[in-house]
This record gives structure tokens, sequence and C-alpha cells, in this order.
């Protein structure tokens, strides 16, 4: 008997229509959890760092977490992976929603897809009845509408539809994978999907999820929940309200945009608007809101809401997910209601919302500076909103200068030339990150950036506050109930902890404990996105509800399996060490661990290298960012060492790497 | 149960505009009444649905209510937001018209006892659930006549009779009795 997961994943053939239902290795979840553990490991094992993003040799999963389908709130992420066309690196992109329960109860914990279809199609999972269906008829389909047509088709209004649009079909590097209220959006996921002539996925299931401990695995339930209500009452104080709660942030509810309209940056990730906020703008904002949301929306099982309905009169409705609403506003130095009205079409076509509005500010910047002309953009329109749709629906379509920006800023200067590289200024990795410019260099923020194998800020960050509080009466009111924190020294850290002056940033926290706290922060990261749990709930807010003391015991009564705080440690351990090993395979090093040049004003050359070289020595990493013999063997992780030697990236003595430019990306 | 609950009408209140569609309440009620407690969860097998049809805002908690051996003679239709739905998407009655509250394994009818417990609960787990007060739960003192009510394996058992008849089921009744001497009793 298998606990919290089914034991079978479906492994599908789309170059041949072959779909399997394979039985999994019960140790694997022990030592990888699930979701993007178990996803890193079946891509170690199957795709070599030769294979495209654009393959039938490149797999894609779509996995539910360990903990997904149980009664555990919250636990509803799917976690897609696969190789990233624009980064060439791993990418996991993940989604709340329904999709990942129902898989569950349809009997399965994973779907792995390899080839690619002769012709458009999609699949449909009913239980035991798996098939792939034609898709002509959806060909050029919006997201939305695809889901619509396809519940409608198969009279099937319960079943989950994950599935791309036009943008996903054309292979733009930054296509999403939508499902109703969430979304996979980030590194081109829906690029994969499309290259592989798959248009959505259907699921729907009845049967039951095990628990291997009933009555504790409830009550841990129990305890959540009365937490999160704790929570709801009790906002934190002296951080912004944005910061107060759980959830992601609270988009869809909150009015006040002062934090984000005044802290990051408008345009193409450059201008910082610090006096825009005023009471005639929140009013204005305020109506816009009001008038276009008929209700706020949780995903499976969770009692946050996080997104909302959004009824634009004269365009269709969608739902939206937190921050999209603000990613083309500002990008296009419009207002909320321009940002609400484009999105619609965005989530129809499938693209991310936080790339796709910086590659076309990116454009637009070009074409000012004259790096791109009229002749590159016909009728282009003289407005900043004119200009957003016709460079959207340019970019979809994959037509003219739409065909270049398709490819993401890092792609796109490089096609351009003539100096457009000074315009994709905002990415790590070839991706582009949080339009944010900030004045003084923050230690635990520069690691993260650096080093975050997301790829993106908000999916390492999160249970350690992002700056010193102003007073010593704040601090001790911050920490005296902070029961969270896996060591009580992160408390003294926090009451060391200034605005200005001594033991503030860049210094303090040192090298050495921004390691130990960038460490914990990714933890809760690695774990959430294997158990499947919203980081919303748990590794992104201050002061969550699950954290590394409750996490053992909802594993070990949830899946049957011993679990205590240090074999937790280890195992999100080895899922982060396995995912950069991928992306190690994948040539890249330290000297692509850099963040965006001009992210902060003031730098400190030597600072950021103690900094890198000391979180490396702490994750035992080489100096190049290699993870070493000697820590891949402690955590059981010495087949990935073997390979390593095999290729050439660590010598079989020692652990420094042997440098070859030539394997670098 | 005391004298004093027997004087109770238990009311769950359902506000449809505060449903946020995360569909807790079936994910509880289902882990409740599994056997044994809370051993697995499948909305499937839960004594409330949310009807849900996100794209027009349609969010409605629906109860099991009474197993029902035929169906309507006649429906109704409701008009929502220019949708037409069927008077079955909001019907709580185990019916033999649709898949709706029945158990997907053995297709027995499924009904909502209010979380019924030893000891009792404060309040039916989907209201406690339910954090956003879509479904809030009330006791008022009760004078009217009450049916006992009837335990989950004899509406079962009902349910089948008039599906198969009386003969029917006896005899598989007694083909089973048969089988479970005959392997020394090991199977349930």
């Amino acid at each position: 008997m298998r606990y919290a997961e089914t034991g079978y994943n479906l492994e599908i053939d789309l170059s041949t229509g072959n779909i399997e239902k394979v039985a999994t290795d019960p140790q694997d979840t022990e030592l990888y959890l699930g979701g993007l553990g178990t996803n890193a490991k079946i891509l170690w094992d199957r795709v070599g760092p030769e294979v495209e993003p654009f393959s039938e040799k490149n797999i894609l999963i779509f996995s539910a977490g360990l903990l997904c389908g149980t009664p555990a709130t919250g636990c509803n992420r799917t976690i897609v992976s696969s190789i990233s066309p624009q980064t060439l690196l791993m990418g996991y992109s993940m989604m709340g929603g329904f999709f990942a329960p129902e898989l569950k109860y349809a009997g399965y914990d994973k779907i792995i897809f390899r080839g690619k279809s002769p012709k458009l199609v999609y699949l449909w999972i009913h239980n035991d009845k798996v098939e792939l269906r034609d898709a002509s008829h959806l060909a050029g389909k919006g997201a939305v509408q695809t889901d619509t047509i396809i519940k409608e088709e198969l009279e099937q209004p319960k079943a989950h539809v994950a599935s791309i649009g036009l943008a996903g079909e054309n292979r733009v590097h930054y296509a999403s994978i939508e499902q109703g209220r969430s979304s996979a959006s980030r590194l081109g996921l829906g690029a994969v999907m499309g290259d592989k002539k798959l248009k959505a996925i259907a699921v729907r299931g009845t049967k039951s999820i095990e628990i291997a401990r009933p009555a504790e695995f409830v009550e841990l339930c129990d305890e959540v929940m009365e937490y999160i209500k704790f929570r709801e009452e009790n906002p934190i104080k002296g951080v912004p309200p944005i910061l107060a709660g759980l959830g992601s942030p609270q988009e869809m509810k909150l009015h006040d945009e002062k934090w984000h309209t005044e802290n990051f940056t408008w345009g193409n990730a450059r201008v910082r608007r610090k006096e825009f906020w005023n009471e005639e703008i929140e009013k204005q904002w305020s109506t816009t809101m009001d008038g276009v949301q008929t209700r706020l929306l949780s995903c499976y099982n969770c009692p946050m809401k996080c997104g909302a309905s959004i009824n634009v009169p004269g365009i269709s409705t969608y739902m939206m997910k937190c921050y999209s609403k603000l990613t083309y506003t500002m990008a296009a130095f419009s207002d909320l209601d321009f940002g609400f009205k484009i999105v619609q079409k965005a989530t129809e076509y499938g693209v991310d919302g936080f790339t796709c509005p910086q590659v076309i500010a990116f454009a637009i910047e070009c074409y000012e500076d004259g790096v791109l002309t009229d002749k590159d953009m016909p009728e282009f329109p003289s407005d900043s909103e004119g200009r957003f749709y016709y460079l959207l629906e340019k970019i979809v379509h994959r037509e003219g200068i739409g065909d270049i920006l398709a490819n993401g800023t890092h792609w796109a200067a490089e096609a351009i030339g003539n100096g457009a590289h000074k315009y994709a200024h905002n990415n790590i990795k070839k991706h582009e990150q949080l339009p944010l410019k900030l004045g003084m260099l923050h230690p635990l923020y520069f690691l993260m950036y650096c080093t975050g194998e997301k790829l993106n800020i908000t999916q390492i960050e999160g249970n350690f506050p992002q700056a010193a509080f102003a007073t010593q009466e704040e601090k001790e009111e911050f920490v005296k109930d902070w029961h969270q924190v896996p060591d009580e020294k992160f408390k003294q850290w926090v009451l060391d902890w200034n605005l200005r002056g001594d033991n503030s940033i860049p210094y303090y926290p040192t090298p050495q404990m921004s390691s130990e706290i960038v460490d914990w922060q990714e933890r809760m990261h690695f774990i959430d996105d294997s158990l499947g749990t919203c980081a919303g709930l748990s590794s992104f807010p201050l002061k969550p509800a699950y954290h590394m003391h409750n996490y053992p015991k909802f594993i070990s009564a949830g899946a049957g399996f011993d679990m205590d705080e240090n074999k937790l440690t280890q195992a999100a351990r080895r899922n982060r060490t396995l995912v950069r090993a991928i992306n190690i395979r994948r040539g890249m090093r330290r000297k692509d661990e850099v963040p965006p040049e001009d992210h902060w004003k003031k730098r400190f050359p030597e600072l950021e290298k103690d900094l890198l070289d000391t979180y490396y020595a702490f994750r035992g990493w080489n100096e190049d960012g290699v993870p070493t013999k000697e820590y891949l063997h402690e955590i059981g992780l010495d087949y990935v060492a073997e390979d390593f030697i095999a290729r050439g990236i660590l010598k079989e003595k020692g652990s420094k790497p042997i440098t070859d430019e030539s394997k670098g990306s | 149960m005391s004298v004093d609950e027997k004087k109770k009408k238990k009311v769950i209140k359902i506000d449809v505009d505060k449903c946020n569609g995360c569909r807790a309440c079936e994910a509880i009620c289902s882990a409740f009444h599994a056997e044994p407690k809370y051993s697995n969860i499948n909305p499937e097998k839960s004594r409330i649905r949310v009807f849900f049809d996100p794209i027009r805002d349609v969010y409605v908690p629906v109860y099991a209510s009474e197993y029902t051996g035929a169906e309507c003679s006649g429906r109704g239709e409701f008009t929502i937001d220019e949708k037409t739905y069927d008077e079955c998407c909001f019907c709580g009655a185990s019916c033999p018209a649709r898949d709706l509250f029945k158990d997907p394994d053995c297709g027995l009818p499924l009904k909502c006892d209010m979380c019924l417990d030893d000891p009792p609960q404060e309040e039916p787990l989907c209201v406690k659930w339910c954090l956003s007060d879509a479904l809030t739960y009330e006791e008022t003192d009760d004078d009217e006549e009450k049916e006992e009510p009837k335990d989950e394996m004899e509406t079962g058992l009902k349910s089948l009779i008039e599906k198969y008849g009386f003969k029917k089921v006896m005899e598989i009744l007694a083909e089973k009795e048969k089988t479970a001497k005959g392997k020394g009793a090991k199977e349930e």
C-alpha cells in the first residue's frame, strides 16, 4: 500500500502514441520526496546535457507533489519540469489550482511526456482510461477557451484542464501553461508543450488517496488551519501590508499598491517613481479593481484567496493570479484599467506575465533609441498602450520583429545586435527578473539572485525578514512568537540587525550568516516544491503555517515513512543539489551567477566574492560552483559524482574542476 | 444521543457569494466519512459538492440529500448570466439520473449526516473548514416530529432492493454467506 501518493506514473510517448502506467520505486519517495525532487531525478537519468529543449529527446513532466490530494491545506501544486528553451537549463515552473489533486484522484503522481506528436493532440485522463485525442479543432484557440471547449466536448464539467494558447503553439520562449485560475508561466515550458504538439491535458479522477496515520495527520491539519486563522487576525506588525499576511502577495485583495508602484521599476525595468502613489490614484485604482473583480478565488483546499475572477465589460471573463495585475500596467507606464484588459489577451495567448511585458518594454526602448526602426516595426503606434497590443500580437504570431522578440530579451538582443544587449539589462542566466532597482547591495538577496536555481527571486526568498526592523521594540516584538525558526540563532541575528550604522547591510548579516539564512529559505522552497505545498503558506511569507518543525510530522503521518528534521534537511539539500547538478552538466558555472549589473547602485566586488565563496563552501561546492565528490557522497548522490568525473567536470581526486571554457554555456 | 440533542434542528447555511471555490469542504467531508475515519480522501465520496462554472463565476455548494429510486418526471432550468443550467446542477438527491452523491467504488447513495460522531463534533466539518464563512452552522430548537434517522447501511440496502429487487439481493447475500463460510470467514 502506498500512502499520500499513488505509486504510479503515466509514461506517454507522443511520437508513437504509446501510453503506459508504470509503478514507481517507493525508495525514490523517501530520498527525493516527490514533485520537484523526483522530477529532477527523472530528468537527470533520462535527459543528457546534449538534449536540446525542442528535441524529441527532451521530456516534459507534470507532477503532483507528495502531499497533493491529502487533506493538508494548500497542497495543490503541479510542478512542471523540462529543459527551458530560454535558459537551456532545467526549467521548473509550478501552478496551483486543481490539476495536481485531480491527477492523484485519477491514480497518478506524474505524467511524463517524451517524443513529439505528428499532429496537435490533447491528453484525456479519466481514471484508468487514458487517451490522446485529436486537437486540430483547437489550433490557435485561447488557453481559457480551450479549457471550456474540452470540458464541453467531453461532457465533463468537473475535469481540470492545463492548456497552452497560441504562444505555446508557436514556441514563444516564455509561453505559459494555463490552468483555471493558475498558470505555470516561467521559463517557457508552454513552448516545450507546443513543440511536442500537445495542446492540453484534461484530467478527471474519482479514486481515493490513502493516509498512513489518519488521526495524527488530521490533527496536524487542524493545527495548520487554526494557525492560518490566527495569522489572518494578527497581521505582522512593522512590515508593509503586502508582507504582513499569509498567501502569495494578496494582490487581488489589496488596494494599497504604494509598495509595488514605488519600489518596483516602470518601463523597461529602469524608472523608479518614488512619489507615485497618492490618494487620487488610490481612489481611481480602487474603483477599477471593484469594477472588474467579481469574486476572490482560492486553489484546491486552501482558504487563502490569491486569485480573482476578472470581468472587464466587453471582453470575456478570465481568472487572475496575484501580480500580473501590475506587470503590464507598470511596463507600459499606464494604469490599472489597461493592465486588466491586456492580461485577458495575454492569458488567452498564454504568455508569462513577468517576461512578456519586459520584452515589450525592451523593444519600445530599443525603438525610441533607434536600435529598432520603423522598418522593424511598420505602422508602430505612437501611444504606449497601442504599442503593447501591437507587439503582443507580433510576438504570439511570431510575425516580423515578433519572431525575434518571442525568444526573450537575451536572445532578441543577440539577434538584433546594434548595441541591443544594453537594453536586455535585467536578466540572470538569460531570464528576465523582477523589475527592481535598488540602492545598497543586500547580502542575502545577492546570494539568492546569483544562486537561485529557479532563477526567480520569489521562489527562493521568504521566511527571513527582507529588511532590518527600525527599533529594538519592533525586533523583539517580531522574534517573540517566531517558532518557525529552525534554530534559535536566527532570532539573535534579527535582534542584532540594524537599518543603518553597525550591523547593517551590506556587511551584516555576515557572509556565513547569509549562507545559513539563504540555506533555510531555499530549503523551505525545495521542500514545498517536492510536497506540492503552496509557498504562500510556507516558504514565501514571514511566520508561515508550515515549517521545519511540523513538516516532518506531516510526511511521516501522511506518507508513512520515518521523517525527522535532519532527514528532511538532507532530502531538501539532495533535491537542491540534483537540480544544480543537471544545470552544471549543461555548462552552468560560477561565471553565470551574477545579478543584473544595475540591480544595486552600490556594489562591493570584494564582499560579493566573499559571499559567493562562503556560500559555495557552506553548500559543499567547489570554487566554481560544482558540488564536490565528498559532498555528493554525503547526501547520497554518488551517481552524480561518477557522472561528473566521467565527463571531466570533476577530477577523480580532490574537488577542483577542470577549467574548460568550451564547456561553458 | 441525549434528549437535549433530539430537540435541536441543525441547519447549514450556504452563502454562495462568499464561496471562493476551494472545495476544502469536499476534502474534509470525504476524509471524515472514510472507514477508518480520515484514512483516505476522495472528493467524489463527499456529501457536499461545489457546483462550479468558473468562467461564469458560479459556485454553489450542494449537500447530498435523500436517495431516490426514480429520477424527476420533469425538470426545471435555471438561467444564470445567460447560461442555462439543468436543475440537477443544484439538486442534492442521490438519483439514478446521474453519478453525483454515489460512492464511486460501490455505487451506494451518499447522504449528509451533519458529521454524526461520538463524541459529537462541535459543528459539521465542512463548516469548520470553510474559513470564508460561505458555510455556517446553526442549531435551533425544533418542535416538529422527527423521523428516526436511518443508518447508512439501511439506506444502502434499500436502494439496492429498489434497483435489483428483494429476491436478487437476498440471493447474493446468501451466496456471500456461503463463500465466507467456505473460506473460514477470512473475507469481509
